[in-house]
């Protein structure tokens, strides 16, 4: 096992570079110069100008300007917003618990919808149940988060008044109230994102359990007369759900898509608004910041599958 | 019987799929014929009638400029649906190239694109989207104009993000082919490895590339309406459905109609290219089938 571990530390660093260069790379070929305004500037004698791109290493070759990119990432160094004036970093590390923890409880909302009816579906396929269950998991599917949020503040917030629509993190209340007040308006963005995700993973554990049941131990099961609620959940939910770990953590990327939007649309103080904030204000080295803390979830999520999987199936980590 | 007329059987059978490309001819002819038909500018500022629910005047109702959300929608459809078809076809182009590539050359060659595959597959796709957009926007505006360049800037991007799937596919077909004996028996004919790639592996390849691709163009709409409705695809001169949405979205409680005709029809094409995309793995794909 530990070997496993360490070789799957090692193909995640790769991924990591590689997404660090495709990142560096973005920035280095977009057009714009940050001197343009300085060029312009008659204040500036030229050979000031030359000087100052000199002395911030900008006439530099490309793979050495990205090396010290690089290593000033590693240390934390990500430089300061331009329109708030606070460092990168802490900017980013305030509002990485409120993403992290809408996208944990959506996903898992999702996985308490998506295995019951997903098994449900498998085992009798082609029933009116998992035909009704495929069809609005299709549906479901194909309603993008940003439509069911805006369907959703219509329903509850305007027509009928149950839930607020705009997430605040300042609730004036105190003890008990504060919390029933946090949940209340974590409601309807968890359930945006959750049911979204549970209508692309029934999918995955029918075709999953599907794949299971026929084979000869679930058999064998049956035949020494062991109950089909014992045979469902332990010979066959426990062998299907490990490809299911995986297909997961591959959906990671649309997940914190779909992050984004709903945390835009409820306005979640969370780094997906950052993001979008950033952008509409020309505040380079936030959006850089927050792709890369986005890009190295993605990953760590992947590695923490891989080693899941290796886990829950001995035979993998063997390999 | 030949493939086709068997595939065509087998998607007959599929009634929600058959029942789903009937909505989608609608949807489609709506939105070439729409504008033709329903004459109403697009940019007709109406003080005297704005955020109006559905009437005869307009069937969808105005926006808060009194511009007629019929005929915005109908503009919107086309650019939406033109985005999601060119977009498909760049990830289905770069899909092929790179799967047949992989699945051909073996070897370190394979390797090295199937890291870039698993590479593209685990970035972060919105943010990067997003970041795209924010540096390339104004150069490629110059180049191709305003409304010309966010349009090749949007199908580039979501193209970009869009081929992995296809490649992936495209190689597994190759690597099953490859091994086939009518592929050994062309190389014993003498034939050239470009000849066996485009005469015997592709055409049997298509039947997936065809599903995934189909998938696709719902996976661009759906990418587009995200860009546009966060303020970042479209300018609000070009009304495409997720732009229309994100204009409508301060407005929910006095004009809800405005933001669900055109959701729902981004729900109904998605939906239906969803339903359609199913009905062709199974006409396509005949492995899947139980």
């Amino acid at each position: 096992m530990g070997s496993f571990i360490l070789r799957r530390l090692a193909l995640a660093l790769p991924s990591l570079l590689g997404i660090s260069v495709v990142l560096f790379a973005a920035l280095a070929l977009a057009p714009g110069d940050p001197f343009a305004e300085l060029a312009t500037n008659t204040n500036v004698p030229p050979e000031v100008r030359v000087h100052l791109r000199a002395s911030l290493g900008l006439d530099d070759p490309v793979a050495l300007r990205y090396v010290h990119w690089l290593w000033a990432m590693l240390h934390g160094d990500w430089g300061f917003s331009f329109i708030s004036r606070v460092d990168v970093t802490t900017l980013i590390w305030e509002r990485v618990p409120v993403t992290l923890g809408l996208i944990g409880t959506s996903q898992l909302l999702a996985l308490a919808i998506a295995i019951p009816v997903g098994t449900l579906s498998a085992v009798k396929p082609y029933s009116w149940f998992d035909r009704i269950a495929s069809t609005i998991a299709l549906a479901g599917f194909s309603l993008p988060t940003f439509f069911t949020g805006i369907l959703l503040i219509l329903v509850f917030s305007i027509k009928l008044d149950w839930l607020p629509f705009v997430y605040r993190s300042d609730v004036e209340m105190t003890g008990w109230r504060a919390v029933v007040e946090h949940v209340r308006q974590a409601i309807m963005p968890v359930l945006v994102l959750g049911l979204f995700q549970a209508a692309g993973w029934t999918r995955y554990v029918r075709s999953a359990v599907l794949d299971v049941i026929r084979l000869d131990h679930v058999t064998t099961a049956r035949s020494k007369g062991m109950p089909e609620r014992r045979v469902i959940t332990r010979h066959v939910l426990r062998n299907a759900l490990i490809p299911v770990v995986t297909l997961v953590a591959l959906q990671l990327p649309t997940v914190f898509g779909g992050a984004i939007v709903t945390e835009q649309i409820f306005r979640i103080p969370g780094i997906g608004s950052l993001l979008i904030d950033a952008i509409l204000r020309n505040d380079t080295p936030v959006i850089m910041g927050v792709t890369f803390v986005f890009s190295v979830l993605v990953i760590a999520f992947n590695l923490v599958a891989d080693l899941l999987y290796g886990l829950l199936d001995p035979r993998i980590a063997l390999r | 019987m030949s493939p086709w007329g068997e595939a065509w059987r087998r998607f007959r059978r599929h009634r929600l799929a058959v029942f789903s490309l009937g909505v989608l001819a609608l949807l489609v002819a709506a939105v070439v014929l729409g504008p033709v038909l329903w004459r109403m500018p697009i940019d007709a500022i109406d003080f005297s009638a704005t955020m109006q629910g559905p009437s005869l005047a307009h069937p969808f109702g105005t926006d808060d400029l009194g511009q007629d959300l019929l005929a915005r929608t109908l503009y919107g459809g086309r650019i939406s649906l033109a985005v999601g078809l060119a977009a498909m076809g760049m990830a289905v182009l770069l899909g092929v190239s790179i799967g047949a590539l992989a699945g051909i050359s073996r070897g370190p060659v394979d390797a090295a694109l199937m890291w870039l595959t698993d590479l593209f597959l685990s970035l972060p796709q919105l943010p990067l989207l997003l970041l795209l957009i924010y540096l390339f926007r104004e150069p490629l505006k110059a180049v191709f104009g305003p409304e010309g360049g966010v349009f090749v800037m949007i199908v580039l991007v979501i193209g970009l993000f869009g081929w992995m799937q296809v490649a992936r596919l495209v190689r597994a077909q190759f690597f099953s082919l490859r091994e086939k004996e009518f592929v050994e028996a062309a190389r014993a004919l003498g034939a050239t490895t470009t000849r066996v790639v485009w005469r015997h592996i592709l055409p049997n390849a298509l039947g997936p590339v065809i599903v995934a691709g189909t998938i696709s163009v719902a996976a661009a709409i759906i990418a587009e309406s995200t860009l546009s409705f966060l303020g970042l695809g479209f300018p609000p001169d070009i009304p495409t459905w997720g732009r229309l949405l994100f204009d409508s979205k301060d407005h929910l409680d006095i004009a809800a109609h405005w933001a669900l005709f055109p959701g729902g029809a981004i729900f109904l094409t998605v939906m239906a290219i969803n339903f359609v995309g199913d009905g062709l793995r199974d006409a396509l794909d005949p492995r899947r089938v139980m």
